[in-house]
């Protein structure tokens, strides 16, 4: 549950999180689980098909949910239920409420309900003096402890068997021992006997399938059969955006939800209930039915395009389970109710602002659940966009005001860039190009990497005596910088540059271009993201050239996705905007797949110590591309290592690393660790902002690594 | 549409993937047979249900204790299968019911039924429980016993589809899909079975042509 009112008390919350060893223990030997287990389940299948079909059938019910919700509801009905619609949360507890007021109920069972978490209805329920006990292993054991889930699938797991012993010891006044499968027999029997006194059974429904009028609940203990069954009164409580018009978009939901949750093909259960079924204990042997639909901002959500496709959202848990900030500080810091990346959109539109003002800014933006989301959301697309559509609600920053405004005009950004030059003089260790301390700017908790100093001559000024003449091109190449590139480790640039050269690639460096806009993104300033981009997009002509290579994974992506997607409205831009896009191409793909660079380009070298490698996020997830920087260390003799978890960001995040110094600190760690373990003497990568914090980090951690960019490490080599 | 054996042998692999044990049988009279003995040995339907033996609550062990000898449920076959069920338990000194599920809460040691679709791909049983009786059997028993026709085989949950939605179709109704036995992962995601339905799931595929 999130309650911090500031940035500063929330960043103070999440650093306990992670100062939690167990947290952090059974985090670590979850993310790592899960991730093999997920490959495991979905091979031999077609996972991306399976995805986009259920995002185009979730799409399409998304804008028709009022007329599904009528369909569903005149079904229903013909087979006795009650079927009601809540516009808020507090609206459907008390629909709840009354059924168990006219019914007479005292004691309710309830299965797990994520909708009914949302809701706060056990609060509700027992401030009218009815008892609610909650079956499911993990809720129950959550609900005794009086706390919220802290995943949607597992939601206790952030506690131990010892914990949960002593708890049940509490609970049943009787010593428990810790072993895990005595504590579940005890549940066992003490849910027993919750059931049998229960009058009044609450569910949550995964689907409810309009063709049938019925409801579809995916459970693994088995805990909603005996609540939909046992008591007198059911009420299945269910979010609008689970109305589904077949029977065949459950199912295929079903072969995604399971094993992109837990790694199962399936569930042990799946429980279909269409009509007032029989039960002994009902009035004339029936079961007293009702549906309560919810809203709760919903069917706006469903009339607004640019976040429409929230509601795809299947409830799987997955993009907490690969998120490496949830890995850090799990549930309870990474979402109000709703958890993982998920959480963090859905706080906003069903909780509201100020519960999501903070926890909004802690996505790195690494795409992790992007990949893995069973119904293809953009989620750190759409983080973004809440984060910016916040700050417009609430006003800006002073920093992020700031930054806008300097970025948006490039000559004003060039300027102080090079003023910052005369400005660190004081700062800079003569030595190494890292500062020696940090400016008053950055606090100290800024202080866990070597920060690098603004470099003499930024490449822009240097490219006129650098570009290589070419007579008669194969390919003619603009390249996009970026700033990092351009202002602190022009080298990089420049040993693109020689490894390009020898190919007939005639290289243009267009000076309009500037800051590709992923910062203002990350800061939630969307319209000086699209000025920028705007800039780019005229500053770098597409007809003239065959590719616009960039060295830099993070500006790679965004010019290649983002920019089709932020000039889109606007019509003189568009197309240049798709065909700008169209030629983003990124350094190892260009020197690999189109030059075909390979070992006939480098000298031949013995007792290469080995080279591990870091994959970018925004290299392997934001394109795809996982091959050809591996092929080329290769090529280049470079005696690459494999390490663990290459594709795991390294804390980076751009301006994340400034706003969570803490947990940007703990990736790295984590990195750094993982590389040591490899045993390689040096660490490359493909991108600039990768390579500040990898080269801080070691620097300041005093490993003897050295940290470059792909293109150096190939240069050095090349013939 | 695939072979039934090659079904078959789909449907076993994965339903043992998830702990249910899987045997084949040619006529009903196998599966009494093997359900009987299955209650008949040594380790199985003890006095006391799991977790009875542990340290509950006093009204928990209240509950435990309405259990008073071996009780099979086997809710949903004809008056003639039936009595040659009941004969084979009345045998062995074991009690078989049929109806009244919910005076046995306490506790009941095997639930059989017989299936009415299974689906290969997965392992899983679809079992028409719009009966409250097949409902409790199925939950409440220590050990499900779920009779498989080869003949309901089908290799997909889409393959199934419109059958399933003929199920859907006659309302009310309660319909399941079961696979494997009930679990839980809850604590330290450490596997557990036996959560709150049955412990162990035995599934006989029937040969009925």
């Amino acid at each position: 549950m999130q309650d911090a009112d500031t940035l500063k008390e929330y960043r103070k919350q999440c650093q306990q999180a992670m100062d939690d060893e167990f947290l952090r223990q059974a985090m670590d030997s979850f993310a790592k689980a899960y991730r093999s287990n997920r490959v495991k389940a979905f091979s031999g299948m077609n996972e991306k098909e399976l995805i986009a079909e259920i995002a185009a059938a979730k799409d399409a019910a998304i804008v028709r949910l009022p007329e599904l919700y009528e369909e569903f509801r005149v079904k229903a009905e013909r087979a006795g239920v009650h079927v009601h619609l809540a516009r808020t949360a507090a609206e459907a507890n008390e629909i709840i409420c009354l059924i168990a007021k006219e019914h007479g109920c005292r004691r309710i069972v309830k299965s797990k309900s994520m909708t009914a978490e949302e809701t706060m209805l056990n609060h509700r329920l027992e401030a009218d003096g009815l008892t609610v006990t909650e079956t499911d292993l993990g809720e129950w054991i959550i609900q005794l402890r009086h706390e919220g889930p802290s995943h949607m699938v597992m939601p206790a797991i952030h506690l131990s068997r010892y914990q949960v012993a002593e708890l049940f010891t509490d609970v049943t006044r009787k010593q428990q021992d810790s072993d895990i499968e005595k504590l579940v027999k005890v549940a066992r029997r003490e849910l027993r006997a919750k059931y049998i006194e229960a009058d009044m059974g609450i569910s949550g429904a995964n689907f409810a399938v309009v063709e049938t009028g019925g409801i579809g609940i995916v459970t693994n203990e088995g805990n909603a059969r005996l609540v939909t069954t046992l008591p007198r009164v059911h009420v299945a409580l269910c979010g609008v955006d689970k109305l589904t018009p077949t029977l065949h978009d459950a199912l295929r939901i079903i072969k995604a939800l399971p094993r992109n949750a837990t790694g199962q093909a399936i569930t042990s259960y799946v429980t279909w209930i269409t009509g007032a079924n029989a039960c002994a204990a009902g009035p004339q042997g029936k079961k007293e039915y009702h549906i309560v639909f919810l809203d709760n901002g919903r069917l706006a959500l469903a009339r607004d395009p640019d976040f429409r496709q929230i509601l795809r959202c299947v409830r799987c848990g997955a993009c907490a389970n690969v998120c490496p900030v949830y890995r850090l500080v799990g549930g309870h810091r990474m979402g109000h109710i709703y958890i993982g990346a998920i959480g963090l959109l859905l706080t906003y539109f069903f909780h509201g602002r100020d519960k999501a003002k903070n926890l909004i800014q802690n996505c790195i933006n690494c795409g992790a659940c992007k990949e893995v989301c069973a119904a293809g959301i953009d989620l750190p697309g759409l983080i973004k966009k809440v984060h910016a559509r916040i700050q417009n609600e609430e006003g800006h920053p002073l920093p992020s005001v700031l930054l806008a405004k300097v970025m948006s005009n490039r000559k004003l950004f060039h300027t102080l860039l090079k003023t910052a030059r005369w400005g660190q003089k004081p700062v800079k260790d003569g030595s190494t190009g890292y500062l020696r301390h940090l400016p008053m700017i950055f606090g100290r908790e800024q202080n866990f990497r070597a920060l690098p100093v603004v470099a003499d001559q930024a490449f822009r000024d240097e490219w006129p005596a650098i570009r290589p003449q070419v007579d008669q091109p194969r390919y003619r190449v603009a390249l996009f910088s970026g700033c990092v590139q351009d202002f602190v480790y022009p080298e990089q640039l420049k040993a693109g540059v020689k490894v390009m050269s020898g190919h007939g690639v005639a290289m243009e460096y267009p000076m309009g271009q500037s800051c590709c806009g992923l910062p203002l993104v990350m800061m939630g300033e969307s319209k000086a993201a699209r000025d920028v981009a705007e800039q780019n997009v005229k500053a770098m002509d597409p007809a003239r050239c065959d590719y616009i290579v960039t060295l830099c994974a993070s500006c790679a992506s965004h010019l290649k996705h983002a920019y089709p997607k932020m000039l889109a409205g606007d019509p003189s831009l568009a197309e240049a905007a798709r065909a700008f896009a169209a030629k983003i191409i990124d350094f190892s793909s260009f020197v690999s797949e189109v030059l075909g660079v390979d070992r006939n380009d480098f000298r031949p070298q013995a007792g290469q110590a080995g080279t591990a490698y870091h994959s970018p996020c925004h290299l392997c997830r934001g394109l795809g591309v996982t091959e050809a920087p591996r092929r080329l260390l290769r090529e280049a003799g470079l005696n690459y290592v494999p390490s663990a978890e290459e594709d795991v960001c390294c804390g980076f995040g751009g301006t994340f690393s400034m706003k969570f110094p803490e947990e940007s600190r703990e990736l790295l760690k984590k990195k750094l660790d993982n590389v040591a373990a490899s045993g390689a003497g040096e660490l490359v990568t493909d991108c600039p902002g990768c390579v500040m914090q990898l080269r801080g980090g070691a620097e300041m951690r005093g490993d003897a690594l050295r940290v470059r960019h792909i293109a150096e490490a190939l240069a050095e080599r090349k013939k | 549409m695939q072979a039934t054996s090659e079904m078959a042998d789909t449907f076993t692999g994965k339903a043992e993937l998830v702990s249910a044990k899987v045997s084949r049988i040619k006529t009903l009279a196998e599966a009494f047979a093997y359900t009987v003995a299955l209650c008949d040995g040594k380790e199985m339907c003890p006095l006391l249900v799991s977790g009875c033996e542990l340290n509950l609550s006093d009204p928990s062990l209240q509950l435990c204790r309405e259990k008073t000898g071996k009780i099979i449920a086997a809710p949903d076959l004809t008056p003639e299968q039936g009595a040659e069920l009941r004969a084979l338990c009345a045998a062995r000194g074991m009690e078989l019911i049929d109806s009244g599920l919910r005076r046995h809460l306490g506790g009941l040691d095997i639930g059989f039924t017989v299936c009415d679709l299974g689906i290969a791909e997965t392992g899983t049983l679809v079992l028409n429980s719009a009966s409250e009786e097949v409902r409790l059997a199925t939950m409440v028993s220590e050990t499900h016993v779920a009779v498989l026709p080869l003949s309901k085989l089908r290799a997909t949950s889409y393959e199934a589809e419109p059958e399933l939605l003929a199920f859907m179709a006659d309302t009310p109704g309660y319909l399941a899909f079961i696979t494997g036995a009930s679990r839980t992962a809850d604590i330290e995601r450490v596997l557990a079975l036996g959560v709150h339905g049955p412990l162990e799931l035995h599934i006989l595929l029937w040969e009925d042509n």
